[in-house]
């Protein structure tokens, strides 16, 4: 699921070869375990058969790799939903969070618009937790403690980034 | 602004010498609401504290308590206002360390002319609420951190506060101590009905509030008052 | 302990001292000038007893008075007549000398004796001479001033002295005195034993609180000094380390002191010498502390800060995170504080009774420790008393119970503090009590009554009766006299009765006065007096037979009693009659009789003038005026003026001295109360900024730290008013006299140390309410 949305991501900014949008995912998304190039080409056909990417222009050669692909309206609709709808918080979220927020700040949208987004939600249910915790035994709380940490750590690396971000900016302006 | 506010501050700016603590705050708190406010630190959320509370008064901008101006209060008024209406909690510190517990937390009352037997009768019941009753004849400084976090907790609730400000009230605690003290001030004041303006840069702090504030560079956006567009979770 | 690693840990300290920015210097300034101001004044005690005993040889070196037997005259001796005089109030010392041969001893001081004529001065009576108030003395010293006295031959810079040369003086002339040497080992010319315990006392009083003063002075700055030690710590000193670094501090101010305060001393000392107390002056010179004890000094101020500040943290806890003082809860046991003042009753009490103006030695050494340990006993009492008083103390206002609790936790910090005043106050009751009785004393009246005559004149005749009408001429001359009785007297001698003979006594004495009938009805009680009657008069306190009867044959003695004196036969007519008291006070008994009574040869046998004298009141230079004249007849007479009190004004000047003193004192220890005080405002910054957030009012807060100093300052002046009407009582006894209270001194203290607490409020409370602000509250 997040393979496809990631190259539409990939893909928003400019029309990239098959191969080119494997070398970029390893390299940024999964350098521990390289794609497939059957998922590569699995995810391309979804991707055009829902309409989200078309073909732009051939590299001589043969297979999916060598076709140069470009985001259809669809799909930059598609990312722009994906990538602005903050990700429903989750304990053991951090690899989509993670992927999202790469994605979006490599897209030049702000660290800070999406850190206060994305604060909202873990805080909203930071407060269930909470609530819940208050108001149950031993092991409800127990529970409740032990996603309210993650959730906090999400929290803290979020801020952490965003301000390593400001640092740079202010560094580069 | 919603009109049933109890406590309002508007553009609220403030400097000290040349730094700006505070450039355009605003906040409003409704009777009975616990609001975090939440920021990196430098960012003012104490100072805006302490204009809310009037302690310190803005160099521009309002404050409104109960419809009246608190910012253009003379000292002296709002000194009163204070040991009426409100209530604080601080991180450290606080505690007059050679007064019992049980005088500590009787003091605010005493303060406002409350003779000391009936001070000492009332702050022994919240010293209970707070269940810190063990250490009523112990002085501060014989007593741990969470302990004298719950005895400043019961100080700032024995006046019946309207609003109670509480400034990093985790902030030198462990982890349990630290939800001991939240869970207990959170019951009291919901119990009371008191509203809590609560500063702290912990989220799991600022879970045990209704919403929250985030402050940045002096100036405060109130976030769930903003429309997400899209799907809000 | 190894001594190798003191060194290093020390040096440290003494750097850490320095450090702290103006803060620091501020701290280390104050410890030093403190401190200094200590070794100062033990530096001048130190040097007392060389001043005393400096004015003492120097007395002893010129003394011309001897009780040995008569010397014959050769040529090594000189005739030394004393012409002690008066100018305004000034006693001035006069000696007229004759040579009687060319070696003839000089008296110290002087080149060579003044040739007849002659005057040698000192130089501050040679500079009232050049001055237009000396008018009057130059014309009594009317001789060509021809050298000065030199330093050896003079108590003290302002003493007024001369030399005057003469070649007719004699023996019969008045006290003279045949010497063939200067000075005497035995005898003192120096304060009495009373006087002296005075000043011991009025050194101990004062120098005891700014001891305590400067022991609080070294813990200047205890709690940023905490911080210190506890950063040292952090960084992995051990336990020893950081107190060895703590006495390095301390040390370093001690050191800083010392040479501040030998500074002060010398620079202090160049001054002393235009003072006059008592009409006693001291020499610069004089004030020579000891070498040896002022290296002592030097070295154990401090060695004995180091010391202190060693066996003071011991009972102190210093770890990284802080400094924890252990010694809040501890009880202090009473027993040993008792001891000490105990101790001093028990060196001061045998000595009681052993005073008085004209006998006992004073054994300075004990009444010294005797006082100290009564004064430290009041010092290390105060504490407990505070404790006591203070855990007993409940509820109440919230200011008073605020500055009770505080007092309850750490009352030994202003309770040192508050020490200095107990000790000044305790000591300053006890002294003003030995004044006031022995001032009554030195005012004890002596009698006379000047509402019937104001001045005395007294003088040897060279002629007898023949020149008692041109001595009382000159007298009645001298501008503002009004009026003048004069009368001449002799000893006489007559044959013993046989009651008196069978009890083995030789042969009585009795006495001569001869006198116009005016001055006789003025004398006695005679009722009618013509020229020719003879009186007898008997003294009633001798028996009967001690005064001759009418028709005795009576013999005149005369004043050197070497000649036989002429004899005279009482004529039977001779009455009895009592006497009266003279305006001198005394009563003129024996023979009294007018002048055609008595026969020349007797006339002219009488050898000494009494006069006295009614003058103008409104003339203030009336009494230099007769001296003038007198001087004009017989340079070694004597001119008193009557008074019915004797010398009130040395003691206004010592009683005034002593309230400078002690508000000096007083303003020192508020001094060190007011940093005491600033520095607890300090640190509680932050607490202060949270009681003004939930609405605690300003005046609360000032009322409390009122209450603060109020409570030990009210504390320590009861103990001290305690401890000095005992002290007053000891001292009184030992001296032997009556105890009574004097009340004012007692509200004097009172009221300045109060004051002293209003004015360390007063300054206390503008930087309390500056950290009333919210400031503090700011952690960011």
């Amino acid at each position: 699921m997040s393979i496809g949305q990631t190259f539409l991501g990939l893909l928003e900014r400019q029309p990239r070869h098959g191969y080119d949008l494997k070398r970029v995912y390893d390299e940024r998304f999964s350098p521990d375990r390289p794609l497939h190039h059957g998922q590569v080409y699995a995810t391309l056909s979804r991707l055009l058969k829902h309409g989200l990417v078309m073909v732009d222009g051939t590299e001589p050669g043969g297979g999916p790799e060598r076709k140069r692909y470009a985001i259809t309206d669809a799909g930059i609709a598609d990312v722009h939903a994906w990538l602005e709808v903050p990700e429903k918080p989750e304990p053991y979220l951090q690899n989509v969070l993670y992927t999202k927020v790469v994605l979006a700040l490599m897209t030049g949208r702000s660290a800070e618009q999406i850190l206060d987004v994305q604060r909202t939600e873990h805080l909203r249910l930071m407060r269930d937790l909470t609530k819940r915790k208050l108001d149950g035994d031993l092991t409800e709380q127990l529970i409740c403690d032990h996603a309210l940490f993650h959730l906090e750590a999400d929290l803290r690396w979020l801020e952490l980034t965003a301000a390593r971000l400001d640092d740079l900016a202010a560094r580069v302006a | 602004m919603t009109t049933d506010a109890l406590l309002v501050g508007t553009d609220l700016h403030k400097a000290y010498g040349p730094t700006p603590a505070l450039a355009g705050a605003s906040l409003s708190l409704r009777a009975g609401e616990i609001v975090a406010v939440m920021g990196p630190s430098g960012s003012g959320k104490s100072t805006l504290l302490h204009c809310l509370a009037g302690i310190v008064a803005p160099d521009t901008g309002s404050v409104t308590y109960a419809g009246r101006a608190v910012d253009r209060m003379s000292d002296v008024e709002r000194s009163a206002l204070r040991r009426a209406d409100f209530g604080f909690i601080f991180q450290f510190g606080q505690l007059v360390p050679e007064l019992t517990c049980l005088e500590n937390v009787a003091l605010p009352l005493r303060l406002d002319g409350m003779k000391r037997r009936a001070a000492e009768a009332r702050a022994a019941d919240w010293l209970v609420q707070l269940e810190v009753s063990d250490v009523a004849h112990k002085l501060p400084g014989q007593i741990s951190g969470g302990q004298g976090q719950r005895v400043a907790v019961a100080r700032s609730l024995v006046t019946r506060p309207a609003v109670i400000f509480a400034d990093e009230p985790t902030g030198a605690l462990d982890s349990l101590n630290g939800e001991k003290v939240m869970q207990l001030l959170t019951t009291a004041a919901r119990d009371t009905r008191a509203a809590v303006v609560l500063v702290t840069h912990e989220p799991r702090v600022a879970a045990y509030a209704d919403r929250e504030v985030v402050v940045r560079d002096g100036a405060a956006r109130d976030l769930t008052r903003v429309d997400v567009a899209g799907r809000a979770a | 302990m190894r001594v190798a690693r003191w060194g290093p840990d020390l040096l440290l300290g003494a750097r850490m001292a320095l450090a702290g920015g103006r803060s620091g210097l501020v701290r280390a300034a104050l410890t030093a000038l403190g401190v200094g101001l200590g070794v100062a004044l033990l530096l001048t005690a130190v040097s007392i007893p060389a001043m005393m005993q400096a004015r003492d040889d120097r007395g002893a070196a010129r003394d011309d008075l001897s009780y040995e037997p008569p010397i014959p005259q050769a040529d090594n001796t000189v005739l030394v007549g004393w012409a002690e005089s008066r100018f305004g109030d000034q006693p001035i010392r006069g000696r007229v000398l004759r040579p009687e041969g060319p070696r003839a001893p000089v008296p110290p001081g002087l080149a060579a004796l003044p040739r007849p004529g002659e005057v040698v001065v000192s130089p501050a009576l040679g500079r009232l001479l050049a001055s237009p108030e000396g008018a009057l003395l130059r014309d009594r010293l009317a001789y060509p001033v021809v050298g000065t006295i030199a330093d050896e031959g003079l108590l003290g810079p302002t003493e007024l002295a001369f030399y005057l040369g003469s070649d007719d003086l004699t023996a019969t002339d008045g006290m003279v005195i045949r010497r063939d040497h200067f000075g005497e080992v035995n005898t003192r010319e120096g304060l009495d034993p009373v006087l002296a315990l005075l000043v011991v006392i009025i050194f101990v009083v004062l120098l005891l609180p700014v001891g305590l003063f400067v022991a609080s002075a070294i813990r200047f700055g205890g709690e940023s000094r905490d911080r210190r030690l506890a950063g040292v710590r952090l960084v992995g000193a051990d336990v020893g380390m950081a107190r060895r670094i703590a006495a390095g501090e301390a040390g370093l101010s001690a050191l800083l002191g010392v040479a501040v305060g030998f500074g002060l001393f010398y620079l202090g000392r160049s001054f002393v010498g235009g003072i006059s107390a008592l009409n006693i002056s001291v020499f610069p010179s004089d004030l020579r502390p000891d070498p040896l004890l002022s290296l002592a000094i030097a070295v154990a101020v401090p060695a004995a800060a180091i010391g202190v500040t060693i066996m003071s943290l011991r009972r102190v806890v210093i770890e990284p995170l802080g400094v924890v003082r252990r010694g809040g809860d501890a009880k202090r046991r009473l027993w040993w504080r008792l001891v000490l003042p105990v101790l001093g009753l028990a060196l001061l009490a045998p000595l009681t009774g052993s005073l008085t103006q004209e006998s006992g030695t004073l054994n300075q050494t004990q009444v010294t420790i005797g006082v100290c340990l009564i004064l430290v006993g009041v010092a290390t009492l105060l504490p407990w008393v505070v404790q006591a008083v203070v855990r007993r103390l409940r509820g109440g206002p919230v200011p008073w119970q605020l500055a009770i609790r505080r007092l309850q936790l750490d009352g030994s910090t202003s309770a040192r503090a508050v020490t200095g005043i107990a000790v000044a106050v305790a000591g300053a009751i006890g002294l003003q009590m030995l004044f006031a009785s022995v001032e009554g004393n030195y005012q004890a009246s002596t009698g006379q009554d000047p509402g019937r005559a104001q001045i005395a004149v007294n003088m040897v005749l060279r002629n007898g009766w023949t020149d008692v009408a041109a001595i009382e001429a000159r007298l009645r001359d001298a501008p503002g006299v009004l009026g003048a009785r004069s009368y001449s007297s002799a000893p006489l001698t007559f044959p013993a009765s046989p009651e008196q003979r069978a009890l083995g006594g030789e042969d009585p004495m009795s006495s001569l006065t001869i006198a116009s009938c005016d001055t006789i009805r003025e004398l006695t009680e005679a009722s009618t007096c013509a020229d020719g009657d003879v009186f007898l008069v008997p003294d009633p306190t001798r028996p009967a037979d001690e005064t001759p009867a009418a028709g005795t044959t009576v013999r005149i003695r005369s004043y050197d009693d070497v000649a036989p004196g002429a004899a005279w036969t009482l004529p039977t007519t001779a009455r009895t009659v009592t006497a009266r008291t003279d305006p001198g006070g005394g009563s003129l008994t024996g023979v009294l009789a007018t002048p055609s009574a008595v026969p020349a040869a007797v006339r002219d046998g009488l050898d000494t003038y009494q006069g006295y004298l009614r003058v103008d009141p409104a003339r203030a230079d009336v009494a230099d005026q007769v001296r003038n004249a007198a001087w004009q007849v017989n340079p070694l007479g004597t001119v008193s003026v009557l008074s019915r009190f004797v010398e009130t004004n040395r003691f206004t000047q010592i009683r005034r001295g002593l309230y400078i003193g002690a508000a000096l004192t007083l303003l020192l220890i508020g001094a060190s109360l007011l940093v005491t005080m600033l520095e607890q405002l300090r640190d509680r910054r932050r607490l202060l900024a949270a009681l003004v957030a939930f609405g605690t009012r300003r005046r609360t807060l000032a009322w409390s730290i009122l209450w603060q100093s109020a409570v030990p300052v009210m504390l320590g002046l009861v103990l001290a008013t305690a401890a000095g009407l005992t002290l007053g009582t000891v001292l009184l006894r030992i001296v032997n006299e009556t105890v009574s209270v004097d009340w004012g001194i007692i509200a004097t203290m009172s009221g300045l140390a109060a004051g002293v607490v209003l004015l360390v409020t007063a300054l206390s409370t503008p930087v309390l309410f500056r950290l009333m602000r919210a400031d503090g509250l700011r952690t960011e």
